[in-house]
């Protein structure tokens, strides 16, 4: 089958979001309008109903083909506090194990006059052919797709490290762990370079750090002490044990003695560093519970910067897609 | 056409202080609409007897043509400090539609219940099409149909009357 590229796919005529898919192709000025109507989100925290009346009367369903509790959730309360209505989908346990193709199951929602896809799946690509094969008003949302991409963990990452540091420019970032499995990584990846940071370390054994991530611009180490060198910001990822088929790794307690986040390997970054990671965290595995404890970790600041994220894209995809109704009404 | 903005302002001053007397308003919280709102609130937040800082709030989340325009630019943030119970003097720069103060109002609501909201409008102009009205008006104006009135600020806050084609 041809299929569209999904830089293109993902705006309207005017360059603006009516899904989102991948950061790879999106300018730094929508990462920036994502950051910046993600930060006025935020501030909503203090109103004592944390609704806006945005997308009311719009119905979110919550596509997962793949469990993931914190993102669904965080999905969920962000769709809700648009004033969304929400319907959560476990395909796992749905229609498709009764023998249903995934487009069946797509038409039937489609039918019940659905306004967005939140789509987290085990395939990369699949948000994507969602995206080209359902009908043109209804926005998709990536929540995560195989190997591919997140991008909006890696763009809450982005608006926790900008309020904590202030700026992109001049930053130094290390991302630890299993890069491999990592579809965070590789969102992160796109988002720090089209935001203007330079200085990007993947740090991991040679089984996790796949060279072709130089052609995207990173350097790699497998010397943690090299790699922490001087950075403002650690991003550890989680190792991915229901991923990890094959000899990949000789064993947890290995990983943890070269690559832990310890309070003595995290000395080698700058004292003002911050530590991040999109959970959940396995303790004594990636990173020490001392260090995930610290003040340095802004792990549970990550948590709440997803919902106002989460909150931007969707409230910028279901505008683009009017717009585009908008302008495909005029026309005719 | 030409507007007097000093005049319009000084009025919308008087009437403020002699209004929070008469109404016994203590220590009113006076809450800006970005971005013109803030401006005049700026201007005439010293002639309400109230040791609050200036409040402000951002409408774009609340405006009721998402479905056919869109989202709109962010102009700024809303900072509103605890409102329950408090009086509310809400001040723009143009009072229209209506449809403006409607969704501030459905915002303040969010924050809290207000023992009172008070409107405070520098130019009033006559094409309603919500029953709103204002409290307190700077200078009523009829302007033709391609007449629009620009605002440029906050420093030096300055009107002009635009024709559109």
């Amino acid at each position: 089958m041809m299929r569209s590229d999904p830089r293109a796919l993902q705006l309207n005529e005017q360059g603006q979001l009516k899904h989102f898919l991948t950061l790879d192709g999106l300018s730094k000025d929508i990462l920036t309008e994502i950051l910046d109507r993600a930060e006025s989100f935020l501030s909503m925290g203090e109103q004592s109903v944390k609704k806006v009346p945005l997308l009311r009367g719009k119905t979110v369903v919550n596509l997962f083909f793949e469990n993931s509790t914190r993102t669904r959730t965080t999905f969920e309360l962000a769709a809700k506090r648009l004033s969304a209505d929400v319907i959560n989908l476990n395909i796992a346990t749905s229609a498709t194990s009764k023998g249903e193709s995934l487009l069946d199951t797509l038409q039937n929602l489609e039918a019940m006059q659905s306004d967005m896809f939140v789509v987290r799946h085990q395939d990369s690509g699949a948000p994507h052919f969602i995206a080209e094969n359902c009908t043109p008003n209804v926005a998709i949302i990536n929540a995560g797709d195989g190997r591919h991409a997140h991008p909006t963990q890696a763009m809450l990452d982005m608006l926790t490290i900008r309020r904590h540091k202030g700026q992109f420019e001049g930053l130094k970032v290390a991302i630890v762990g299993d890069i491999l499995h990592s579809r965070v990584a590789r969102s992160e990846l796109h988002a720090l370079k089209t935001l203007g940071v330079d200085d990007i370390r993947l740090v991991g054994p040679k089984t996790l750090v796949p060279e072709y991530f130089r052609d995207m611009g990173a350097t790699i180490c497998h010397d943690l002490k090299v790699g922490l060198d001087d950075v403002d910001v650690v991003v550890m990822l989680r190792l991915q044990k229901e991923r990890m088929a094959g000899a990949l790794l000789p064993s947890e307690s290995e990983f943890y003695r070269l690559y832990g986040l310890t309070e003595e390997t995290l000395a080698w970054a700058k004292p003002d560093a911050i530590v991040m990671h999109p959970g959940p965290i396995n303790r004594g595995v990636e990173i020490s519970s001392e260090v995930a404890d610290s003040d340095r970790a802004v792990i549970l600041d990550q948590v709440t910067n997803g919902i106002a994220v989460r909150m931007a894209v969707m409230s910028m995809a279901m505008s683009g897609q009017m717009q585009e109704q908008q302008t495909a009404g005029d026309e005719g | 056409m030409t507007l007097d903005l000093d005049k319009a302002l000084n009025s919308m001053k008087q009437q403020l202080a002699d209004y929070c007397r008469q109404q016994n308003l203590e220590n009113p919280i006076v809450v800006g609409i970005h971005s013109g709102g803030v401006w005049v609130a700026n201007e005439i937040l010293n002639a309400v007897p109230t040791n609050e800082e200036l409040a402000t709030l951002d409408i774009t989340f609340y405006r009721d043509d998402f479905t056919r325009a869109g989202l709109h630019p962010q102009v700024g943030h809303t900072n509103l400090p605890a409102i329950e119970d408090r009086h509310v003097i809400l001040v723009d720069d143009v009072l229209m539609s209506g449809r403006t103060i409607r969704a501030a109002m459905n915002e303040i609501f969010d924050f809290g219940r207000p023992a009172s909201i008070t409107l405070a409008i520098l130019f009033d102009l006559n094409s309603r099409e919500l029953p709103i009205r204002a409290d307190i008006v700077g200078e009523k104006l009829t302007l033709t149909e391609n007449q629009r009135i620009k605002l440029s600020g906050p420093t030096p806050l300055s009107v002009s009357v635009m024709e559109t084609h």
